[in-house]
């Protein structure tokens, strides 16, 4: 699989010396949907807006389908599509004009078919001739998407795509993600909802105070750093933790009834089987076994932390 | 290669926004230069006596549309820039594949032509009230057109650097609208007092609305040369201005 965007070395210092960026290297696959996870601040807008040409970089290069983004800015942009954080909308303008409007800045030729197309896609086409003013959070939100889609980009970065839409529409968009991937378009997103990372990505990049400290596959990285929990429901109460399992690191929850044991999955004597063996011994009668395998979100906080 | 669509695009929103405020954008500056003509041209004007022999409800045509030409043009060009910049809209422009020059294009193009129609229409409706001549024809024409794009990419450099609302009207109310008033829109400055006339060369539009009325009635208070000059060095000033926030990204881009 090609690379669609190859950042190397890039560092972006703000006039008053804050360090947004710092030796950044990233690629993204070619069609592949790449979540950008990190907490509010650690320089995840600066990196797409830079790549997308609205933040100048420090120093360090930034192609786009081998397109310098500086020096070959026209053909470099013109395959990007930007749905950015902020809900930014000319209020007094109708969707089907915004939308419009957004394929001619990039050059392309009327095609009322292919808008008509987006803007089904999205749900929108009964509010073609509404003005911005008039639509919710969430239809703005869509708006959005189908001006970013509105020249046909290879490439799409969503800033926090469904921040502040309700439970409904973010699956909405999910099926919409796929469907985009389905047709060849790279996506790149940065998320504050973990699962929608874990949800929808093939791959992670978590950035934390300008730097990427780590980029893998979803799948991978769940498997690597994902720790397993097992709780043990105990037919009877439990004062205190017994001193034959004081080894295993438990801790007693639902009113005493409950034993927790976290695991590494990777680990080949992970000592669930020994467990189990000196929870017998003790003489405890287990009444249910569960398993949960660690979210993204805890094994993010976990990078983050270290 | 340029990218044409791109320009048209902004050019014709912005152009979009003039029709559907026109109340605010054509009537406006209208019925308020037609108010110029009623007080002082036929109230006020009916006792005055000829300046260099024009009646001067005629006198004050040209002054009148450089006038509104100027600060129209301001206004447009300023509010033009400036409006995406404060709703955040301006990251489509930025991220698209068009260059400075393209966006620069578009806006100023867009504003120039507004101010332009508006002078046109003030050109019409003046000569309801009085006799007007246009002895060169092609000179007050370069003369508008000059003026307008020069003053449209003031504007333009005002709609960057302002920050809020209050910057924005800030230079065009405390020194352009003043500029304007006493840049001989009512009067001669041949009729002010030798320091005054001398003062008086230091304000630019008075190099503007000399020439403009030259091109009218053929009389001016300045060589229409010098005029031409001190406009091309104004749009100098303002090119190269232009030039530095574009190599900078002053304010556009962090």
């Amino acid at each position: 699989m090609s690379h669609v965007i190859e950042i190397s070395n890039l560092n972006k210092t703000y006039d008053n010396d804050f360090k947004a960026l710092k030796d950044i290297n990233l690629s993204i696959k070619s069609g592949e949907i790449f979540a950008l996870l990190g907490p509010n601040g650690a320089g995840k807008t600066t990196l797409i807006s830079t790549v997308c040409g609205i933040v100048n970089p420090s120093s360090g290069t930034i192609r786009v389908n081998g397109h310098n983004v500086i020096s070959d800015f026209r053909k470099a942009r013109e395959i990007i599509g930007l749905v950015p954080q902020e809900l930014t909308t000319d209020a007094f303008e109708t969707v089907w004009n915004t939308v419009s409007f957004s394929r001619s800045l990039f050059g392309k030729p009327k095609n009322p078919k292919y808008i008509e197309e987006v803007l089904k896609n999205l749900s929108l086409w009964d509010k073609k001739d509404n003005k911005l003013m008039t639509l919710s959070g969430g239809m703005k939100r869509r708006v959005m998407i189908a001006k970013a889609l509105s020249h046909e980009p290879m490439v799409l970065f969503l800033d926090e795509p469904t921040a502040g839409v309700d439970v409904e529409l973010r699956k909405s968009m999910w099926e919409m993600v796929h469907k985009l991937r389905e047709s060849g378009v790279t996506i790149i997103l940065t998320t504050h909802y973990i699962e929608e990372a874990e949800e929808m990505s093939d791959r992670v990049g978590v950035i934390t105070n300008g730097e990427i400290i780590l980029t893998e596959e979803t799948s991978t990285l769940m498997k690597k750093l994902g720790k397993k929990e097992l709780k043990i429901d105990l037919r009877s109460t439990l004062e205190k933790i017994p001193e034959e399992l004081l080894k295993y690191n438990l801790s007693l929850t639902n009113e005493n009834q409950s034993l927790i044991y976290f695991y590494d999955t990777q680990e080949e004597n992970n000592g669930v089987a020994d467990l189990i063996n000196d929870l017998n011994s003790s003489g405890l009668k287990c009444r249910d076994l569960n398993t949960r395998q660690s979210s993204l979100e805890e094994i993010f906080v976990e990078l983050v932390n270290q | 290669m340029i990218n044409f669509r791109a320009i048209l695009a902004i050019y014709n929103f912005e152009m979009a926004r003039t029709f559907r405020t026109l109340g605010q954008s054509i009537a406006s500056p209208v019925i308020s230069t037609a108010l110029y003509f009623v007080v002082f041209g036929s109230a006020i004007g009916s006792r005055i006596e000829d300046i260099d022999g024009i009646s001067y409800g005629s006198f004050i045509v040209p002054g009148l549309i450089m006038l509104t030409v100027l600060t129209q043009s301001i206004s447009n060009a300023s509010f033009g820039i400036y409006f995406p910049r404060f709703t955040g809209t301006i990251y489509e422009i930025l991220s698209a594949p068009i260059s400075f020059v393209e966006i620069l294009l578009g806006y100023v193009g867009a504003a120039s032509t507004k101010a332009l129609m508006v002078g046109i229409i003030i050109l019409i409706t003046s000569a309801l009230f009085v006799d007007i001549q246009i002895l060169h024809p092609f000179w007050m024409i370069l003369f508008l057109f000059l003026t307008s794009f020069t003053f449209s990419l003031f504007g333009f450099i005002i709609g960057i650097w302002a920050d809020g609302f209050e910057k924005l009207q800030l230079i065009p109310l405390l020194i352009v609208t003043p500029l304007a008033f006493l840049g001989g829109s009512f009067y001669s400055i041949k009729m002010l007092p030798p320091l005054w006339q001398k003062i008086s060369f230091f304000n630019p539009v008075v190099y503007l609305i000399s020439g403009f009325r030259w091109s009218f009635y053929g009389k001016a208070d300045i060589n229409v040369g010098i005029s031409l000059m001190a406009i091309s060095l104004i749009l100098f000033l303002c090119i190269t201005a232009v030039a530095v926030i574009f190599k900078t990204g002053y304010k556009l881009k962090a």
